[in-house]
């Protein structure tokens, strides 16, 4: 019980300093350029130490129940003998499918749960008067996590190059966006950047490091990043995509309206 | 009677969290109870770790709405009120500066970094040279990520279209990628990733909505967003520049 007062205390103090240099930017800019009153300094003060003891108390229990469990599951499900028991004893790509499908279950679940994701899920259903909404947003980007982990564990195995990856997914973002709903394309870029953060980085991380040391033939220095840059490109894609589905069922029915319309 | 409301609204906002959460819960007893089938470790731990999860979430949660938004919002409108260019850019620069020299994710990835290239022999293996190099490179992805922050508030001032510099971001790291050091680019990659915090991105778009409503003719939602593509995106161009400058 020591212990874990001592440890939420020692995250408590980490958590605080990373806020320390916003507070200063912004105590800095109200009192000394903007030198006005912040208005409703009560809640703000208030909401901000909700931020900080919830972020503490949060990381915490990552640290104590998520964190750990990722990375047992990661490096038993790497584990040679495990690989061998599911394969037919000649390792290839196929050898290695319960990590595509942990790393795709995985990518999915953490997104859902990401801070960062819901922050902007609330402002983008906020600015849009409701027509998105924060669980339709969420779900979206974490298929596209979903797909990208489970692409990127397909490649630290097979070993091809993270680059052709990345360019072709850059690709396929430049031709969606010429063809996508103007409206959500930046917030479909947006979703690209905030996956990426506190539960999911390590998680991923320890998956990349941990299939690239099992591989054979792979080194972790090199063949374990790249994770977190596919689950920055394809929420993307995937956004992009689903406006454009949503775009393409809307001309659709307007078009049966219209027909309907005409035949009457 | 006022307490009661109180516990059920604290009860309400708990089950949400919790229900973000189950996602989670699932695909670990799936993997641990069918496919690994290996017992749980420490289960007690786990449990408890679990539940402080769940109350750091509403947390959180509850005070992004009554605390970091407003503030984003309000200093974003004072800013625009003032009318004065400098001390928005200076603002814009200082908040993506600041909260990405500092953050740990850079910390350590950093210190791998140089590790990693000394191990290879592209930097002199000595201690003085690992951490410039360490320092270096954490310099230059939190330059990268203010300078984005003003390139995204600029173009929320003007009006300029995402998608051209987005696209333009792009072809400039696939250019990038052809002549920078091949060590270097799965790092670069992944930099773009990790800069953006947890509690920078409420505030970032915090203020890209705040600064899109005020000004005239900008909508919130087309303009408003893109302040955090921009800062994924630029980390990637300068960390391999920062690596064409070394090897």
């Amino acid at each position: 019980m020591i212990d874990f007062a001592m440890d939420l205390l020692l995250v408590l103090f980490y958590t605080l300093r990373d806020v320390l240099p916003i507070l200063l930017l912004i105590v800095v800019f109200q009192v000394f350029v903007l030198k006005k009153p912040i208005p409703h300094l009560k809640k703000v003060i208030l909401g901000s130490i909700y931020v900080v003891l919830g972020l503490a108390l949060f990381l915490m229990g990552l640290e104590k129940a998520l964190f750990p469990l990722g990375k047992i599951m990661a490096s038993q499900l790497t584990e040679p003998e495990f690989i061998g028991k599911v394969g037919d004893g000649t390792l290839n790509w196929m050898s290695y499918y319960w990590i595509y499908i942990f790393a795709a279950l995985i990518g999915f679940a953490t997104t859902i749960a990401e801070p960062s994701l819901i922050a902007v899920a609330i402002k983008a259903n906020e600015v849009s008067a409701g027509t998105i909404s924060q669980k339709g947003l969420r779900i979206t980007v974490a298929l596209g996590v979903a797909f990208a982990l489970a692409l990127g564990t397909f490649r630290i195995v097979t070993g091809t190059p993270l680059f052709v990856y990345i360019m072709a997914g850059y690709i396929i973002v430049i031709i969606q966006t010429i063809f996508a709903p103007k409206k959500l394309i930046a917030l479909a870029y947006d979703s690209g950047g905030v996956t990426t953060s506190t539960v999911t980085v390590p998680i991923v991380a320890a998956l990349g490091l941990g299939l690239s040391s099992a591989v054979p033939g792979r080194n972790p220095a090199i063949d374990g990043f790249g994770l977190i840059a596919f689950a920055s490109l394809f929420p993307i894609v995937a956004v992009l995509g689903y406006a454009q589905f949503m775009e393409l069922k809307i001309r659709i029915l307007n078009k049966k309206i219209k027909e309907e319309d005409d035949a009457i | 009677m006022k307490y009661k409301h109180y516990i059920e609204t604290i009860l309400r906002k708990l089950r949400l969290a919790f229900m973000d959460l189950i996602p989670i819960i699932v695909v670990v007893v799936f993997f641990q109870s069918v496919v690994i089938r290996q017992p749980f470790p420490q289960i007690g731990e786990i449990i408890f770790g679990f539940l402080f999860v769940v109350i750091g979430l509403m947390l959180f949660i509850e005070g992004l709405e009554i605390g970091l938004f407003p503030i984003g919002e309000t200093m974003a409108y004072a800013l625009a009120k003032k009318g004065s260019l400098f001390w928005l850019m200076i603002f814009s620069f200082s908040l993506g500066f600041s909260t990405t020299i500092a953050e740990p994710a850079l910390i350590a990835v950093a210190k791998e970094a140089s590790e990693i290239s000394s191990g290879a022999g592209l930097i002199e293996n000595k201690q003085s040279i690992k951490d410039l190099y360490a320092m270096g490179l954490r310099l230059s992805v939190a330059v990268s990520v203010g300078l984005a922050i003003v390139i995204g508030v600029l173009r929320i001032l003007k009006g300029w279209p995402l998608y051209y510099l987005i696209i333009g971001g792009y072809v400039l790291v696939m250019l990038m990628t052809i002549i920078a050091p091949e060590e270097i680019i799965g790092l670069a990659y992944d930099a773009g990733g990790v800069t953006t915090s947890t509690i920078t991105v409420p505030l970032v778009a915090a203020l890209g909505v705040g600064l899109a409503n005020v000004i005239k003719g900008r909508s919130p939602l087309v303009d408003g967003f893109g302040l955090i593509a921009f800062a994924s995106l630029l980390p990637m161009i300068f960390v391999m520049a920062y690596g064409l400058m070394w090897f």
